[in-house]
């Protein structure tokens, strides 16, 4: 895959003596939906913390676009275009779903206009914010304290916040985790709107019947090393990925 | 005005500085305990420039307070490791070193305290406190200081969403220490005499008391903390020797009715409907 947006060549993660990631090799390529699946403790939420630089790898490269990315900052290679949401959320305690938008965006403006009010300073963003929140269906909660809304419309601020960053990768770590069908439907729509926008997303999630149907490529991870990879149908009839799941013996 | 309520807004003005230095760098997550020294600072060196060197007493303000930001900024470099309590207690050590610096520095005065700087109107001390509360409040507007709640409220995250927090944190600090000198500037121009211990813990704590008490999420908070802390006491007099205790417990039971402060956004909000509305 040349047109890879996302390159990892043997990224390894190690805590004391145990190998979170071992020697991860993957691909994302640009414009479609890639999802990281795997047991619990597999290491799919390390591999996301170290792609964004929240940990440090301790060998192998993360390219953006054939940037080497790996030893940079977390604020550096969001600026580069990686954005991420968490799998237990972390939205601002004090903010606004409007304030969330609007502290993400990217940084172009010159630093004495982000020192103003930013009703004066900054239409852009304010028009960006608004489109945004149209978008995921915010608007009527603008004003409304993020973290006093229900779980699932959480899930949705946070995605938002990672969007308004303008990201030509986002990383959703299991944002469908806790949520009903309903629910799980709407932000399974929402993604593929993302994608036609010419997003591209890569996913960590449990349910392998939501994955199976929204991914285009998948890769299993299993104590932090890669097992299988392949398209949906090729991953669900894979017996490996059968015994990481269900074990040898079922 | 009697000269003596003049003294007593003046000493309130220089007192909302100092709050609002604190408020500031609280504004990040980080709780100062030594803006004193950022006061004494600022005392220091614009009574220096006024005195030694004639210059004009704006102008020796401007100085001062680049200077102690500048300070500001270096001592927030090793701060940056340090989180909650064991942040405040560096700074803490950094006031007390401030502190005893200028105990043992002679050229001024050393434990005598250094005098001959001209005395400030009332007026002028509140041109500065008003602006630069003015400004804050601008500022509480825009989009650095969403990134400053950004970093507050989490500052991993804050990271993970493109924001440069070492930046954000070092930032607020240097300017905190800024307007802290500007604060120990008009006081030293005000009382005309300072001495080391002005500068110390319970100065401090003074600023961080006015936030506390007037409200910790909003700038105007400082300037109702400032003036309860500078008035009620006085209003307390004809209970004499009670007064002070009388005034602390009023702030226990603020801080266990309104943990914020008497001034939060939401009562701001209701304030200035109700005058809209009538």
């Amino acid at each position: 895959m040349s047109n890879a947006l996302l390159q990892l060549t043997g990224v390894t993660k190690t805590f004391g003596g145990i190998h979170a990631l071992s020697g991860m090799v993957c691909e994302v390529p640009e414009g479609k939906i890639v999802g990281v699946i795997g047991p619990n403790g597999a290491g799919k939420t390390t591999l996301f913390n170290t792609i964004t630089g929240a940990y440090r790898a301790d060998a192998g490269e993360v390219k953006l676009k054939g940037v080497d990315v790996t030893q940079w900052p977390s604020y550096r290679i969001v600026r580069e275009g990686i954005a991420r949401t968490f799998q237990n959320i972390r939205l601002f305690g004090s903010m606004t779903v409007w304030e969330h938008l609007l502290v993400a965006q990217p940084h172009s403006e010159s630093a004495w206009r982000r020192l103003l009010p930013i009703a004066w300073a900054n239409p852009a963003a304010q028009e960006r914010a608004e489109e945004v929140m149209a978008f995921f269906g915010l608007t009527e909660l603008r004003d409304r304290p993020a973290k006093s809304l229900p779980y699932g419309i959480q899930r949705k601020v946070e995605m938002a916040r990672a969007v308004t960053a303008r990201p030509k990768l986002l990383l959703l770590d299991e944002p469908v985790a806790g949520m009903n069908h309903d629910e799980a439907e709407e932000i399974r729509a929402l993604m593929i709107r993302l994608r036609d926008t010419g997003l591209t997303i890569l996913l960590i999630e449990h349910d392998m019947n939501f994955v199976m149907r929204l991914c285009d490529y998948l890769y299993v991870l299993d104590f932090g090393v890669l097992i299988a990879e392949g398209r949906p149908e090729e991953v669900r009839a894979n017996p490996v990925v059968l015994d990481a799941y269900l074990g040898k013996d079922s | 005005m009697s000269t003596y309520y003049a003294s007593l807004l003046a000493e309130s003005g220089i007192l909302l500085l100092g709050a609002l230095s604190v408020y500031i760098i609280l504004a990040t997550g980080q709780l100062s305990l030594g803006n004193g020294a950022f006061m004494g600072i600022g005392a220091y060196l614009s009574s220096y420039l006024t005195v030694a060197l004639n210059v004009p007493l704006t102008l020796a303000l401007v100085i001062s307070a680049i200077a102690a930001g500048i300070i500001g900024a270096i001592v927030a470099f090793p701060a940056l490791r340090l989180k909650g309590i064991y942040l405040a207690m560096a700074t803490v050590g950094f006031g007390e070193m401030v502190r005893s610096f200028f105990l043992n520095f002679d050229a001024m005065g050393g434990s005598g305290g250094y005098r001959g700087m001209q005395h400030i109107s009332v007026g002028y001390v509140w041109l500065w406190a008003g602006g630069i509360l003015i400004a804050v409040m601008l500022l509480e507007r825009s989009r650095v200081w969403l990134e400053m709640q950004a970093v507050h409220d989490d500052e991993t995250a804050a990271g993970l969403i493109g924001l440069n927090t070492t930046v954000t944190k070092i930032g607020a600090f240097g300017v905190g220490a800024a307007v802290a000198a500007i604060s120990g500037g008009l006081f030293a121009h005000h009382n005309v005499y300072i001495e080391p211990a002005n500068f110390g813990f319970d100065r401090s704590i003074e600023f961080v008391l006015a936030v506390i008490l007037g409200g910790s999420t909003v700038g105007p908070g400082s300037l109702v903390g400032s003036l309860l802390l500078v008035f009620l006491p006085e209003f307390l007099r004809p209970i004499a020797d009670w007064r002070l205790a009388a005034f602390g417990t009023l702030l226990i039971v603020v801080l266990l009715v309104r943990r914020q402060g008497i001034l939060d956004r939401s009562l701001i909000r209701t304030l200035t409907f109700r005058r809209a509305a009538a």
